[in-house]
């Protein structure tokens, strides 16, 4: 090589560490925010959905559904809590699909970043919309007559547990948007988790009110003990094993679903 | 010697049932420009992708400034600057956010990815657009941002695929003056291209790719040779006499008269000079065939590209407009 290639090649050697592979998922995260603040009706549009649900569910149908031992708004409040950032999450899996069409993925890849990164910013700024979205569904959930009846420490827990729960789910909705390769196409495969979860669940009405042959699947799903977990961090009932079921069921998406949305990221061609 | 900062050897990729590359032999020293002329589909974005780590080749080696693309991907990709066919820059980021963040990812520090992004943005005239998003610039200002994002890093080698496809003439300028400058600062270039013009114009070497292989390598002026010395061009008043035109002239070239009938035009690759011109004048008065133009001129790369690729690929390059001078060529 000549000077001239020795003063050119000035970009450091690209070692990986846990530190520049922080940086560069911090890079992405800014990425992303940015993108969000910048596209302020989406955010609203996004919280449109859930708030919708929680009037159906509050006023149009709750009159129909009993509950045992309770009032229905607070049996289906925390449900939509964890419904929003599931239908929230959704965006990372359009987000992800129209990153791959517009050749902005292409670009990563060329780039001595941290293979992680694109995914792991993308879902950690998706995060924090989903935040904003709960703290959105907390105030009108209050506004419709939901009540918490637990310690703060209580209600901040559940509130994480909700949080972990859509972090892990946020893996899922980035392999649909990887493997979809397309914006329509993931808005149209992301509902499906969401609604195969909620369908045979304890979200809306009571698992015994079930065939008792769904009973089983439909209470220990990852919806079902989530919303079961929540339920009673939020009131005052026994929490511990089903918060426990709930933290492994996210453990397990997160570890399933990385690994497949890595490799996706890995060997994308779009 | 210099150092060959591109080597491809017998590189193979297939994708189903169709070989995009099949063995394909390219290098290029450092600080030289290496244009990959080909139709679409001729394999030229899938070389680019796999020397840019985008993608793994099947079989064959391939380096570039020495890394090689599979096993030392991490640091090659230190090493390179990469724009694409379609801008890869983010709408609704200003244009310095985006320069900025891919100096992040290159692992600059803050000071200095700050201060690369004001160069170029002073450098591809973009500062008076330089804190808007993205999203309101024009095509031009699009395409010249991506290109200032892939050279952040000042990487020794830079891959460019078509980076002037749909550009207006003079952006497409700017666009030739910005190479040029870099070439002349040691950076290797390996830029793929439907022009000729381009190639030409920038290209220390030319590699013609067609269904993945190559058919031709070479400088402009050499590959030009290899259609002999000059092009005997007939414009017929006529239409209707461009196949009598051809018949006329087939004896006076080295190879076969290619007719386009949009032009009216007859040409053919000829080694002689005036006495041939001469020749065909007193065969075209003969025939009474009357002339609006009758000229030797030097052969372009496109005669050049027309003969190589044939028929086929000749009707890709051009679109629809090119069917029936593509059609003749087979005559």
């Amino acid at each position: 090589m000549t000077d001239a290639a020795v003063e050119q090649a000035s970009a450091p050697p690209a070692r990986m560490t846990p530190r520049t592979a922080a940086r560069d998922t911090a890079g992405v995260a800014k990425r992303n925010l940015l993108r969000i603040i910048r596209t302020p009706r989406l955010l609203v549009i996004g919280a449109l959905q859930p708030a919708l649900l929680l009037v159906l569910f509050r006023y149009v149908l709750g009159g129909a559904i009993h509950v045992p031992g309770g009032s229905y708004v607070d049996y289906v409040v925390p449900a939509i809590f964890i419904e929003a950032v599931l239908i929230g999450g959704m965006t990372t899996a359009i987000g992800l699909a129209e990153d791959l069409k517009s050749g902005i993925i292409d670009r990563f890849r060329s780039l001595p970043m941290a293979r992680s990164a694109v995914l792991a910013g993308r879902t950690l700024a998706d995060l924090s919309r989903s935040v904003l979205s709960l703290a959105i569904m907390v105030g009108l959930g209050l506004l419709v007559g939901f009540q918490f009846h637990a310690g703060a420490g209580s209600i901040i827990a559940g509130m994480a547990l909700i949080m972990v729960f859509g972090y892990a789910f946020s893996w899922l909705y980035a392999a649909i948007g990887l493997a979809t390769k397309d914006p329509e196409t993931a808005q149209v495969a992301g509902i499906l988790p969401f609604f195969i979860l909620m369908f045979a669940s304890n979200a809306i009405v009571p698992v015994a009110t079930m065939p008792a042959s769904l009973q089983g699947s439909a209470s220990n799903q990852p919806l079902s003990s989530t919303v079961a977990a929540v339920r009673a961090l939020l009131a005052t009932g026994p929490a511990a094993s089903y918060v426990l079921q709930s933290l492994a069921w996210s453990a397990g998406i997160f570890i399933v679903f990385f690994t497949i949305a890595l490799r996706l990221y890995r060997n994308a061609n779009a | 010697m210099p150092a060959a900062m591109i080597e491809v050897q017998a590189v193979t990729k297939r994708f189903g049932s169709t070989d995009a590359l099949a063995g394909i032999d390219v290098s290029a020293e450092q600080g030289k420009v290496l244009a990959l002329l080909g139709p679409n589909g001729a394999g030229k974005t899938t070389l680019v992708r796999i020397l840019t780590t985008l993608l793994r080749p099947d079989s064959g080696s391939a380096r570039v400034a020495g890394y090689d693309v599979v096993a030392d991907a991490v640091p090659l990709r230190s090493t390179i600057g990469l724009a694409g066919q379609y801008a890869a820059v983010d709408e609704l980021l200003t244009g310095r956010e985006n320069l900025e963040l891919v100096g992040l990812w290159y692992h600059l520090d803050k000071r200095e990815y700050r201060r690369r992004a004001q160069d170029v943005l002073e450098r591809f005239d973009l500062t008076n657009a330089a804190d808007h998003q993205v999203k309101t610039y024009s095509g031009g200002m699009r395409r010249r941002l991506d290109i200032g994002a892939s050279l952040i890093a000042r990487p020794a080698v830079l891959f460019l695929d078509e980076p002037t496809t749909g550009l207006d003439p003079r952006t497409r300028n700017d666009v030739w003056r910005f190479i040029e400058e870099l070439v002349a600062t040691g950076t290797t270039v390996l830029l793929t291209t439907q022009y000729m013009e381009e190639a030409e114009r920038l290209a220390d070497q030319i590699v013609v790719i067609d269904a993945g292989h190559v058919i031709a390598t070479g400088t402009a002026a050499a590959l030009k040779a290899q259609l002999g010395g000059a092009m005997l061009e007939v414009r017929v008043a006529d239409p209707a006499e461009l196949d009598r035109a051809c018949t006329l002239l087939a004896d006076l070239g080295s190879a076969e008269p290619r007719i386009d009938r949009d032009e009216q035009l007859v040409s053919i690759p000829t080694p002689g000079g005036t006495a041939l011109l001469l020749a065909a004048g007193r065969r075209f008065e003969e025939e009474r065939i009357a002339l609006d133009d009758l000229g030797i001129r030097r052969p372009s790369l496109d005669d050049v590209f027309l003969s190589l690729t044939g028929a086929a690929s000749a009707r890709s390059v051009d679109g629809a407009t090119a069917t029936p001078d593509a059609a003749d060529t087979s005559q």
